[in-house]
């Protein structure tokens, strides 16, 4: 993302033009902004003040912000303990998807065997397969081996929806490391397994770094395959989303601390969101303009 | 918590480790074979625990749901079309279906539009990455998350009272409303895809912005130069070129918006008529508990994706032509 305005015809159009310009996307970025911006404020207002009156009066003084709400949310409705839940579902669903993919990437990309193109053809069909296509008959698997409701059973699951799109990625982007590389790791009598943890995984760091934050994001965010996999019976295990998704009808009328429960599911995400941005983005062009 | 602690570190840490010893362990065993049976093998070792993982979790579920929708409420015994039928004419089902073409059509539609119109007009500012990153950011946050966001924009409260819904109060400036946005039907669906508007409009953005950026400024000056206005810069250059990376933004957007389904669970429940295919097969999975019924709708939507899915696959094999 680079600064530099590039249409440089700018000098010769009107002051009008550009100020238009301005005010257009000033205009946008406002409407991307307060809806978010909305929630924050009454995330921290009283619970009498939210329901009296509109979040923009909180701007004007007296100011009057209180931490009741995320106080309530953490302790009263186990936001805190499913807070936890998100990070033990998603941080070793991650890693395990991560890993899987890079080593069947590196076979796709470099080495020859009978209906590799047949097979990787398969995974990008496999791509935009609905969830709801396999949802009945893997509850029935994981039910059948007594594993539905445990972290285990979403950490798999995650792990095969997430693959295709891992490996997809990864070997797009390791079939175009430079050939010569592999060729004289080969003649110094470098096998395989060598050359992939040597050569091939340090050389695809960024991609590697693009699709873990890209599944963190995914998976953090996951709300079908909690509520099915872990669903009602093994509640204390819910993830976020699911919980504050529920929380919605069953706070009723006390909405005040909704703003407070959407606002922790989004924290995390925010932060790996604004500290690794480049990484994000690099993800989805990578795996879009190619896919 | 200190054993899912345990747990997690077991596998954050094993799994790896895990993994790599198949490698190696697989790598060792090689060693018995001479070079060339190696060089087969191996290649079947490293993609084996992918391959097991797909066939677990993707094809095998699907043949099934496929055989599962041609079944009973309880999958045991065949009911021929029983099931495609009631989809077919049952008017909760097809109220789900008319909603998720309205989704797609209408996602699509202003999530490429948007998301190219703001390309063309962040290239033109110093403040870029600064505006970018605001419109991207909702697509770091979760469905869930975006749609309480949203419930609080469309908060109604019964005329004559303060309304606290920042949509119903702008509306009450300009001497209109309140509007009960989510309750009315049928345009409470469009309020609804808004959320998915603003989520993902940040996604054909960046896609778009970065197509943009391969124009070559010499093209669009030299038809500057000979006079063309923007909308004709536009119309015979801009758009022309963009074309084939708008189709593949439209094309991720119509998918993800057939498959929606965070924002209807969060913010209606699938009342007021706003339920979608993808909703339609949870609720005859859990709240009917009818397995066939349920499978037929997933079948359903895996059919309306299946010419996206040859589409990504003919495009995939151009691409590895050219490689």
């Amino acid at each position: 993302m680079t600064a530099l305005p590039r249409a440089a015809g700018d000098a010769r159009r009107p002051i009008w033009s550009r100020l238009g310009l301005h005010v257009a996307l000033l205009v946008i970025m406002a409407i991307w902004l307060i809806p978010t911006l909305a929630l924050f404020v009454n995330s921290f207002r009283p619970a009498a003040d939210v329901s009296a009156s509109g979040w923009w009066t909180a701007l004007a003084p007296p100011w009057d912000f209180t931490l009741a709400n995320y106080e309530h949310v953490l302790a009263r409705q186990g936001l805190g303990e499913a807070f936890i839940n998100s990070l033990f579902i998603t941080i070793p669903a991650t890693v395990i998807s991560v890993m899987v993919a890079a080593i069947a990437a590196y076979a796709f990309a470099w080495m020859d065997f009978p209906f590799r193109n047949v097979l990787f053809v398969i995974v990008v069909g496999l791509l935009v397969v609905p969830l709801q296509s396999t949802l009945i008959p893997v509850l029935r698997l994981l039910a059948s081996t007594g594993i539905a409701g445990s972290y285990l059973a979403v950490w798999l699951a995650h792990t095969g929806y997430g693959l295709p799109f891992a490996v997809y990625l990864l070997r797009n982007y390791m079939g175009g490391l430079p050939k010569e590389v592999f060729e004289s790791a080969a003649i110094d009598g470098a096998n395989p397994m060598v050359a992939f943890f040597r050569l091939a995984l340090p050389m695809s760091v960024p991609v590697l770094a693009s699709l873990a934050i890209f599944q963190f994001l995914f998976i953090w965010n996951d709300l079908l395959v909690s509520l099915i996999y872990i669903g009602a019976t093994q509640s204390q295990n819910l993830p976020m989303t699911v919980v504050v998704a529920n929380l919605v009808s069953s706070l009723g009328g006390e909405t005040h601390f909704l703003t407070a429960a959407a606002f922790l599911t989004m924290a995390l995400p925010l932060v790996v969101f604004l500290a690794l941005q480049r990484y994000f983005v690099r993800g989805i062009t990578g795996g879009a303009v190619k896919g | 918590m200190d054993q899912r602690l345990i747990q997690a570190a077991i596998v954050v840490i094993g799994v790896p480790g895990v993994l790599i010893g198949y490698v190696v362990l697989a790598e060792r065993l090689l060693g018995l074979f001479e070079e060339r049976r190696r060089a087969r093998i191996r290649p079947w070792i490293w993609i084996a625990p992918a391959v097991l993982f797909l066939v677990v979790f993707l094809v095998y579920p699907t043949f099934n749901t496929i055989v599962l929708s041609f079944q009973d409420k309880a999958g045991q015994a065949f009911v021929g079309l029983a099931n495609y039928e009631y989809f077919f004419s049952n008017s909760d089902t097809l109220v789900s279906l008319r909603n998720t073409v309205l989704w797609v059509v209408l996602m699509t539609l202003g999530v490429v539009g948007l998301g190219l119109v703001i390309a063309i007009l962040v290239d033109r500012v110093r403040y870029e990455s600064i505006a970018k990153s605001v419109i991207f950011v909702p697509l770091a946050i979760s469905f869930v998350a975006a749609s309480i966001i949203w419930t609080f924009m469309y908060q109604f409260r019964a005329p004559g009272s303060t309304q606290t819904g920042t949509l119903n109060a702008v509306l009450g400036l300009v001497g209109l409303g309140p509007e009960a946005f989510i309750q009315t039907a049928p345009f409470n669906n469009v309020f609804l895809i808004i959320v998915g508007i603003w989520m993902w409009t940040g996604f054909a953005m960046v896609i778009l912005s970065a197509g943009l950026k391969g124009i070559s400024t010499e093209l669009l000056e030299a038809a500057r130069v000979d006079g063309a206005n923007e909308l004709q810069v536009f119309r015979g250059i801009i758009f022309p070129l963009l074309l084939p990376t708008i189709f593949v933004v439209g094309t991720t957007i119509v998918i993800t918006a057939l498959k929606s389904f965070d924002v209807i669970y969060t913010m209606t429940s699938g009342n007021f008529d706003t339920s979608v295919i993808a909703f339609q097969m949870y609720k005859e999975m859990f709240t009917a508990g009818h397995l066939g019924r349920a499978s037929a709708v997933a079948i359903v939507l895996l059919v309306t994706i299946i010419p996206f899915m040859a589409h990504n696959i003919r495009r995939f094999r151009e691409q590895e032509a050219i490689r």
